[in-house]
């Protein structure tokens, strides 16, 4: 006989949490091993600010002990979901599913007033923009503008932003040269390998990375094609709905997943690649998104299974043939996402270390989230600087000229974070791909 | 909790280190044992001048006070049981000392003890208490449950490395206990009465441990005993060769299987005994016993013997102990966790005895730990919502505890009595033994404000209740 602890709500917010994650708030055995992995906990010291305290709270109310709003809100929300935990945890607990069932939970409890829900940004960037690739392109285009005419500067030198908002300050100095979109590669195009083919390779360009960085982008598929590898862009690909599912947008994110699935599936490829950590973390996650999804389980699983990180790729395919040297000291900044989610951690390092000249360093405390957290640190701007700020100590100490991320995110993070140290002049940082670019001659 | 309580604490402790919401309270409702209990309040005070303050307060109020460290007590220590307030200790994490000259630490009881093995390896000594949670756990958690690991045979326990305390007393006055000597026989020991005594008679806010030199090396192995009762007589062996290693592990047959079914590493399924042996100290003196504690397991009947020859080997050996705690945890949501403990020589006896009570209801037990110094881990494994399972552990737990008082044992080798223990402490210690001891803390504590309804029984209760 089971005890009833299926609460006798009528509440179907509380009944769909229970449901979907209360066995596995079960599976915690509350030993703590995850509180030392845990960068909220580090900074803010609260129990609540933990992953045993957030995988209890989402536990009672699963139970309809505590309010979705009141109660379960703020500390969901302030948890970076950088998943650390989830490599400490001795039993296994799947705490990103624990997390983004408490997060659509909260957006759709009806206890959910307007105010509570997500900010109106929020919304506006996750339903009628990043969904689109043509808007992001407008807005990649109009930030290139906006850095060629002179404008950032004028707005930089009069500070206005810091102002209206220190966070959006810090993102605006943060944002790479944006390349004019003349040079930006088009879907559809195929690309070949430089030499023989060793691997066909269809290219996830993402959301941001496509619009923002799309120089990124263009340096990985040269990297690729000078590894061996024929590169194709599939038309009709989109956001990878990571954002989405991270703010308890699951059923947006479910149809972003269904639109890449049949983008990618229809190009005769080997693998998946990406270059962004978050992004490639909610790709191989599509098999468990889609699961229950009768029709989509099995191609949702197959798209999961080959999608790979460029680091991946890279590295079985190398060496790269590289021209040139790199002067000074690189460290290297996991992205939790890259780090605990695709467990990739080994390769992105090697292929560093494999640069004609660099000296590697190892930081400590590397494996600790950089609270950019997908846009955890304009939602959270102080407690995200709290994190960033004891990075930096470490990253000072390992006397790095350049320190390397493999996702934008995290990339910008790092700028903010040199920024703050007022170090611009000794150090900068870069993404993999660009460092690897330089070494190879291309750029 | 009352108007007037909360103003006067709020005089003390300023308000964001002062919680009230229900998210906050539940998130320090439990521990890593079992039940839940709602506090009225949470504090993180920084300093004994504040906690003196507050457990002033608190007895003019008649508030309960339950000190916590990182709440990995297997015993329910700081459950808030009565409700009242929690006093998370977390925050008193400034000083770690290594005192290199007098080979001492001094510390704040937040510091996790992981760091204090850190800093003291660093100075080329050596902390040996060692209790698995250690990277979690903090010193005063330790300190106050007692805790030991492995090396608890040849190291002895926490207690062993206390010798001076900063206390707030249970009224709230601040004291100081033992000091800076090796030696001290200067009245009452307070500081040995004070560790061990799970937060129930002072709040510990800074002790001074004991540190050793680091021993300069160290080798293991593992043997595999196709009989248990084997493994019995090489344990006995072994310890009376004059040899006395650092670790002594014991795995019985249900945990192989649960270890080799979570993560397959070769483990013998067949064996009813896997023993883990490590000796430390000189080079030249490990390498001679090492091979004398295999040749006694081979002699005893052990059907393989294996001394790890690399760092990755030991390392490997080390690894099936480790993943025990993890394998069990998947054979169902709920583990009760004992830690019964009996004279080296019984442990064969306690093995029988345990076998009977696993058949007898029919449980998941799985039993491992520390078979050098007859500290066994006993684990029954179950589903808490599954009532009429409980039931039976409930009486299996009885059994466990009976056993081992019958064998000359006690009721616990490290992880404490809490709640989960405390109906059968006169079962060891007789009417008057307890009695002995409640005068104590009804001396220390005459409002009985520090962790109430640890320890000692209520009125009439003579059995664990898992369930209700
Ligand atoms: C996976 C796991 C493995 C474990 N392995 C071992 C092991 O090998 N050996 C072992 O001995 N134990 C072990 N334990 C039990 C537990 O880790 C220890 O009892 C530990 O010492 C508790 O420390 P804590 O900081 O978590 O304290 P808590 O659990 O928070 O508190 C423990 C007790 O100390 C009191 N307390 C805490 N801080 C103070 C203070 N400053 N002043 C006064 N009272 C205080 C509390 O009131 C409570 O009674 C294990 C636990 C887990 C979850
Ligand atoms: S490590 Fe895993 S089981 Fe332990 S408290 Fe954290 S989530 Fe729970
Ligand atoms: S995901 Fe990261 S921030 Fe969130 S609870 Fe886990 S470790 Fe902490």
């Amino acid at each position: 006989m089971n005890l009833p602890v299926k609460p006798n709500e009528t509440n179907t917010a509380v009944q769909n949490l229970y449901s979907d994650a209360y066995d596995w708030t079960n599976q915690c055995v509350k030993c703590g091993y995850c509180l030392p992995a845990c960068p909220t906990y580090e900074s803010m010291g609260v129990e609540s600010a933990s992953p045993r305290g957030r995988i209890n709270l989402v536990k009672m109310a699963a139970e309809g002990k505590i309010d979705f709003q009141k109660d379960l809100a703020e500390p969901i929300d302030l948890c970076l979901g950088c998943r650390a935990c989830e490599t400490a945890c001795p039993v296994g607990v799947p705490y990103g599913h624990i997390l983004e069932a408490a997060k659509e939970a909260v957006e759709n409890s009806p206890s959910a007033n307007q105010k509570n829900k997500m900010t109106k940004i929020k919304k506006l960037a996750l339903v009628h923009l990043f969904p689109y690739p043509k808007r992001m392109n407008r807005i990649g285009s109009a930030v290139h503008l906006y850095q060629k005419t002179g404008l950032s500067k004028l707005i930089r030198t009069s500070n206005v932003l810091q102002k209206v908002s220190p966070a959006l300050a810090h993102l605006e100095q943060a944002l790479p040269a944006i390349e004019s979109s003349s040079k930006r590669i088009r879907t559809g195009t195929i690309m070949p390998a430089k030499g023989e083919t060793k691997l066909k390779v269809a290219f996830f360009a993402g959301c941001i990375m496509d619009s923002m960085m799309s120089r990124i982008n263009r340096l990985t598929i040269e990297l690729l094609n000078i590894a061996g590898c024929e590169v194709i862009l599939p038309e009709n690909q989109n956001c990878c709905g990571a954002l989405h599912s991270h703010q308890g947008e699951t059923k947006q994110a479910k149809a972003l997943a269904k639109r890449n699935i049949q983008a990618f599936m229809q190009s005769d490829s080997d693998v998946i690649v990406n270059n962004a950590g978050g992004c490639g973390a909610s790709l191989i996650e599509y098999g468990h998104l889609l699961a229950d999804d009768h029709e989509w389980a099995g191609a949702a699983k197959d798209f999961s299974e080959k999608s790979k990180d460029i680091s991946q790729i890279l590295y079985q395919l190398g060496p790269l043939p590289f021209t040139e040297e790199w002067q000074g000291i690189v460290s290297y900044q996991d992205s939790c996402h890259l780090r605990n989610v695709q467990k990739v951690q080994k390769e992105p390092r090697l292929l560093l270390q494999s640069i004609p000249g660099v000296s590697y360093v190892e930081m400590e405390g590397f494996d600790r989230c950089c609270a950019s957290g997908g846009i955890y640190n304009l939602l959270h701007f102080d407690e995200s600087m709290k994190i960033l700020d004891e990075k930096m100590k470490n990253l000072k100490e390992t006397k790095a000229t350049t320190i390397v991320t493999v996702n934008p995110g995290c990339q910008m993070q790092m700028s903010i974070g040199i920024q703050r140290e007022g170090a611009a002049n000794q150090m900068k940082s870069m993404h993999l791909v660009e460092i690897l670019a330089k070494a190879c001659g291309l750029d | 909790m009352k108007k007037e309580a909360l103003d006067d604490l709020s005089q003390v402790i300023p308000g964001d280190r002062m919680f009230l919401d229900l998210a906050e309270r539940y998130c320090y409702s439990y521990d890593a044992s079992f039940g839940e209990y709602l506090p009225e309040i949470v504090v993180q005070p920084k300093n004994a001048e504040e906690i003196s303050e507050v457990v002033k307060l608190a007895n003019t109020h008649k508030i309960p006070v339950y000190p916590r460290g990182s709440g990995t007590s297997l015993s329910g220590g700081p459950l808030p049981v009565k409700g009242g307030m929690v006093l998370d200790m977390t925050l008193l994490r400034d000083k770690l000392i290594i005192d290199r000259e007098n080979m001492l630490a001094i510390v704040s009881p937040g510091v996790i003890t992981a760091n204090i093995h850190k800093k003291a390896e660093e100075a080329g000594l050596f902390y040996p208490p060692d209790p698995s949670s250690s990277n979690v756990a903090t010193i005063g958690g330790n300190l106050l449950e007692n805790s030991s690991g492995p090396k608890g045979l040849k190291y002895g326990t926490t207690k062993e490395y206390v010798i001076g305390l900063e206390v707030v007393t249970p009224t709230g006055e601040i004291i100081r206990t033992g000091g800076k000597t090796v030696k001290n026989v200067t009245g009452y020991d307070l500081t040995r009465l004070i560790v061990g005594s799970e937060g129930t008679l002072g709040i510990v806010t800074e002790a001074i441990i004991r540190l050793i030199p680091k021993p300069l090396s160290k080798q293991t192995f593992v043997a595999h005993f196709n009989h248990l009762i084997d493994s019995g007589h090489a344990i006995t062996s072994i310890l009376s060769s004059g040899i006395l290693p650092s670790a002594l592990e014991l795995m019985d047959n249900a945990c192989i299987r649960a270890v080799e079914s979570y993560r397959p590493s070769g483990l013998p399924l067949q064996a009813e005994a896997i023993l883990i042996i490590e000796i430390d100290g000189h080079p030249l003196a490990i390498e001679e016993e090492i091979n004398k504690c295999a040749d006694i397991c081979r002699t005893e009947g052990a059907s393989y013997v294996k001394i790890a020859e690399t760092e990755e080997e030991r390392q490997t050996i080390w690894s099936a102990r480790k993943l025990v705690s993890p394998a069990i945890t998947q054979m169902g949501p709920t583990k009760i966790s004992e830690d019964a403990t009996v004279p080296r020589n019984q442990i064969p006896a306690m093995m029988e005895k345990l076998n009977n009570i696993r058949e007898k209801y029919g449980l998941n037990l799985v039993v491992f730990g520390h078979a050098g110094d007859g500290n066994l881990h006993p684990n029954i494994i179950t589903d808490k919502r599954n009532i009429t399972e409980m039931k039976k552990v409930e009486l299996a737990v009885s059994e466990i505890f009976e056993a081992a008082i019958e064998l000359g044992g006690t009721l616990s080798g490290e992880h404490g009595i809490g709640t989960l223990k405390s109906p059968y402490m006169e079962m060891e210690l007789g009417i008057t033994g307890v009695n002995m001891m409640k005068k104590i803390k009804e001396a220390w504590d005459p409002n009985n404000i520090l962790n109430p309804g640890k320890i000692f029984p209520d009125k009439g209760q003579t059995k664990v209740v898992l369930v209700t």
